[in-house]
C-alpha cells in the first residue's frame, strides 16, 4: 500500500490522476465495507469533485502539495459543511453541519480528498466502537474482533487500505488504541495543537484531533498539515508548527528513554508484555538510554477521568435539546417532555450513563467529593509526569493492555470497557502527546502498539523515536488478508433499538 | 451506594427520561463505578490545587462584534419545527 510520498510522486510522474487514485480508494472501499463497515458514509461525488479539481489545477501547470489528491476518511463527530455528521448517534442522525471544521477546512485547502466519514462509538465514549447506534465495525486483522475505538472506523478504514490516512479525535486514548488494535500509526498531538472547532465537544479539556496512517512519516505530514493556532479555539496554542518530517532520524544515540513501570503490572497480556519489552531492548539497540520510571499517581487516571470526563459531557451534551437542530420526539405535550423524551429517545445508553455519572458529580453536594477531588488527582499524575520528563527525553509503555477483544466481550460490563484506556487516560489528562506504533503481533495474529509519550509540545522527540523504531523493524509493513478467509459475522443494527 | 429515586433524581438533573428497565440498571452500574471511584480517596490531595485544563493558556479575549451570518438558511434548515424564521417549540406555559 502506497504511501502519501508514493501517491504524490505518480501524480507528479503522471503515472496516476487524482481522479484515479480516489476511484481505487472508492472501489477498495466500495469491495470491503460489506465486511468492515468502517464509513457512516462514503462522499463519492464530492470525493472525486475535490480530485479533479487537484488534476485541473496540475493542468494548469500549477504545483501542488503533498497531500493534493490523497483520500481521506474523516471521524464522524467533526463537522463537514453540507455533509451529514451524525456523531453516530440518532440525535444527530440528519444533522447537516452549516460550517466547516478548522481541521477539515484546512484539507480541503492542501487538496487532500474526504472520501468519507467514518464510524465511532456514540459521541466518541466508548472503546470499541459497539456503541455506535448505527453499525458495528470489524477488525480488519480478525473481523469477528472490534477495532478499538472510539475512532474505530478511521482505524479499520486505514489498517484495510480503505484509504492512506485519517483522522480521529483522542480525549482518552480513542486514536491510540484503535491504532493498536488494528496495526498502525495514530498520534493525540499536544492539547491545543491542532484546532477543536468543528469537533462535536465531548470532554473539552480533554478533545484533541489527531491522525493515523500507515508510516510514522505519513503521520508526520497530516499533523503537520493540520496543526496551528486557531482564532475559533479559545484553547488553540500560539506555536510556530515546524515541519515534523524534518524530526525523522533514524537513530536514538544519547536520547533517554523511560519505561513505564506501573503499565507492566497485573491484566497486561503475556504477549503484549513480550512485544512491548522486545521493542524497548530495539530502543536500546538503535542508541537510546533506557531507564526505569516510576508514575505512581498513574493508575488514578481511570478513575479521575471517568468523573472528569462525564462532568464535561453532561454539560457538553445539554445541547442536545430538539429545539435548533438533530431529531425531536412525536410524543410530547409539552416543553419538559419534549426535551426528556426527545434525550431519551436520542442518546444510546453508554451515553445516557456517562450524562448520569456527569450530572450527579457535578451534583449539589457531591462536587467536592467527585469533581473537585478528580481535578486535584489530575494535578498528581500531571506531576508525576514533570517528574519523569526531568529524567528522560520519551516514555514509552503499551498502548492497550491487550490486543483486540471480541465484538460483545465487554458490552455488558461499562467498568470493564472503561479499563480498557489504563494506559493512554493519564496521558490526556496532562495534555501530552501520545502516539501508537505496531510492534508486533499476539500467537494468534492480533497487532499489538507501542505507546510513545512526549513532554508538552514535544511532538519532535516523539516523531523520532517513532521513527526510528519502525525504520529499524518490519510491522508497518503487514497488512490484513482482507480479500480471502474471514466472512463477515457482523449486521446493521436496527434503526432506534436501545442497547444495554 | 446509590438508590433507585436518587438515580431518578439525577436523571431528572439531566434531562432523560428513563425506563424503569434503565432506571434498574443504572442503579447497578452507577454504583459500581462510583465505588471504584473511591479509590480516590487514597491520595493525600491537602495543598494540591485542582487542574482544570491540561495546558494552561491565559486568558483569550476578543471584542465581541456581530457580523451577519452566510448561510442563515442552513441553520433554519436543521430544526426540527419552525414558524417562519423561529423555532417553535410545544407549549411552555401549563394552564393549571
Amino acid at each position: 500500500m502506497a504511501s502519501i510520498r508514493e501517491l504524490h510522486q505518480q501524480l507528479i510522474n503522471n503515472e496516476r490522476s487524482a481522479v484515479e487514485i480516489t476511484q481505487a480508494a472508492l472501489d477498495r472501499i466500495q469491495a470491503l465495507e460489506p465486511k468492515l463497515h468502517s464509513f457512516l458514509q462514503v462522499t463519492a461525488d464530492q470525493a472525486l469533485q475535490q480530485a479533479q479539481q487537484v488534476d485541473a489545477k496540475r493542468a494548469a501547470g500549477e504545483d501542488v502539495g503533498l497531500l493534493a489528491g490523497i483520500p481521506i476518511a474523516i471521524k464522524d463527530n467533526i463537522c463537514t459543511r453540507g455533509v451529514r455528521t451524525t456523531c453516530a448517534s440518532r440525535i444527530l442522525e440528519n444533522f447537516v453541519p452549516p460550517y466547516e471544521a478548522t481541521v477539515t477546512q484546512k484539507l480541503i485547502d492542501a487538496g487532500a480528498v474526504m472520501v468519507g466519514k467514518t464510524n465511532l462509538d456514540e459521541f466518541a465514549m466508548g472503546g470499541s466502537t459497539e456503541t455506535s447506534a448505527f453499525q458495528l465495525t470489524a477488525n480488519p486483522w480478525d473481523t469477528s474482533r472490534v477495532p478499538g475505538g472510539s475512532s474505530g472506523g478511521s482505524a479499520a478504514a486505514v489498517a484495510a487500505g480503505e484509504c492512506p490516512i485519517a483522522i480521529g479525535s483522542d480525549t482518552g486514548g480513542s486514536i491510540r488504541q484503535p491504532a493498536s488494535f488494528c496495526g498502525i500509526v495514530g498520534m493525540k498531538p499536544t492539547y491545543g495543537l491542532v484546532s477543536r472547532y468543528g469537533l462535536v465537544a465531548f470532554a473539552s479539556s480533554l478533545d484533541q484531533i489527531g491522525p493515523f496512517a500507515r508510516s510514522v512519516e505519513d503521520a508526520a505530514i497530516l499533523l503537520g498539515a493540520i496543526a496551528g493556532h486557531d482564532p475559533m479555539d479559545s484553547t488553540s496554542l500560539k506555536v510556530e508548527i515546524p515541519d515534523y518530517t524534518q524530526f525523522l532520524i533514524p537513530d536514538l544515540k544519547g536520547k533517554k528513554v523511560g519505561v513505564i513501570q506501573e503499565t507492566f503490572g497485573e491484566g497486561l497480556d503475556p504477549d503484549v508484555e513480550k512485544s512491548v519489552r522486545q521493542a524497548i531492548q530495539q530502543l536500546e539497540d538503535l542508541g537510546a538510554e533506557i531507564h526505569d520510571i516510576s508514575c505512581p499517581r498513574f493508575r488514578y487516571g481511570i478513575a479521575a477521568y471517568y468523573i472528569i470526563a462525564p462532568s464535561e459531557a453532561s454539560a457538553n451534551l445539554a445541547r442536545y435539546d430538539g429545539v435548533k437542530y438533530g431529531i425531536r420526539t412525536e410524543d410530547a405535550e409539552n416543553l419538559m417532555e419534549m426535551y426528556t423524551r426527545t434525550r431519551a429517545q436520542g442518546f444510546g445508553s453508554e451515553v445516557k450513563r456517562r450524562i448520569m455519572i456527569g450530572t450527579y458529580a457535578l451534583s449539589a453536594g457531591y462536587y467536592d467529593a467527585y469533581y473537585l477531588q478528580a481535578q486535584k488527582v489530575r494535578t498528581l499524575i500531571k506531576q508525576d509526569f514533570e517528574q519523569a520528563f526531568n529524567q528522560v527525553d520519551v516514555l514509552v509503555s503499551p498502548t492497550a493492555p491487550t490486543p483486540a477483544f471480541k465484538a460483545g466481550d465487554k458490552s455488558a460490563d461499562p467498568l470493564s470497557m472503561y479499563l480498557v484506556d489504563l494506559m493512554t487516560i493519564p496521558v490526556n489528562l496532562a495534555g501530552l502527546p501520545g502516539m501508537s506504533i505496531p510492534c508486533g503481533f499476539s500467537e494468534t495474529g492480533l497487532p499489538i502498539g507501542l505507546q510513545l509519550i512526549g513532554n508538552v509540545l514535544r511532538e519532535d522527540q516523539v516523531f523520532q523515536a517513532a521513527y526510528a523504531y519502525e525504520q529499524a523493524t518490519d510491522w508497518h509493513t503487514r497488512s490484513p488478508q482482507l480479500d480471502t478467509g474471514n466472512e463477515p459475522p457482523k449486521q446493521q443494527k436496527k434503526a432506534g433499538k436501545q442497547r444495554g | 451506594m446509590l438508590d433507585r429515586d436518587q438515580v431518578r433524581k439525577v436523571a431528572h438533573l439531566a434531562r432523560l427520561e428513563l425506563s424503569p428497565e434503565e432506571e434498574e440498571k443504572f442503579t447497578t452500574q452507577l454504583s459500581d463505578i462510583l465505588e471504584y471511584f473511591q479509590q480516590l480517596s487514597e491520595l493525600d490531595v491537602t495543598d494540591v490545587p485542582p487542574t482544570t485544563r491540561a495546558i494552561d493558556v491565559s486568558n483569550v479575549v476578543r471584542t465581541d462584534t456581530l457580523q451577519p451570518y452566510r448561510d442563515r438558511e442552513s441553520i433554519l434548515d436543521s430544526a426540527p419545527d419552525l414558524d417562519g424564521e423561529f423555532f417553535k417549540v410545544p407549549k411552555i406555559i401549563n394552564p393549571e
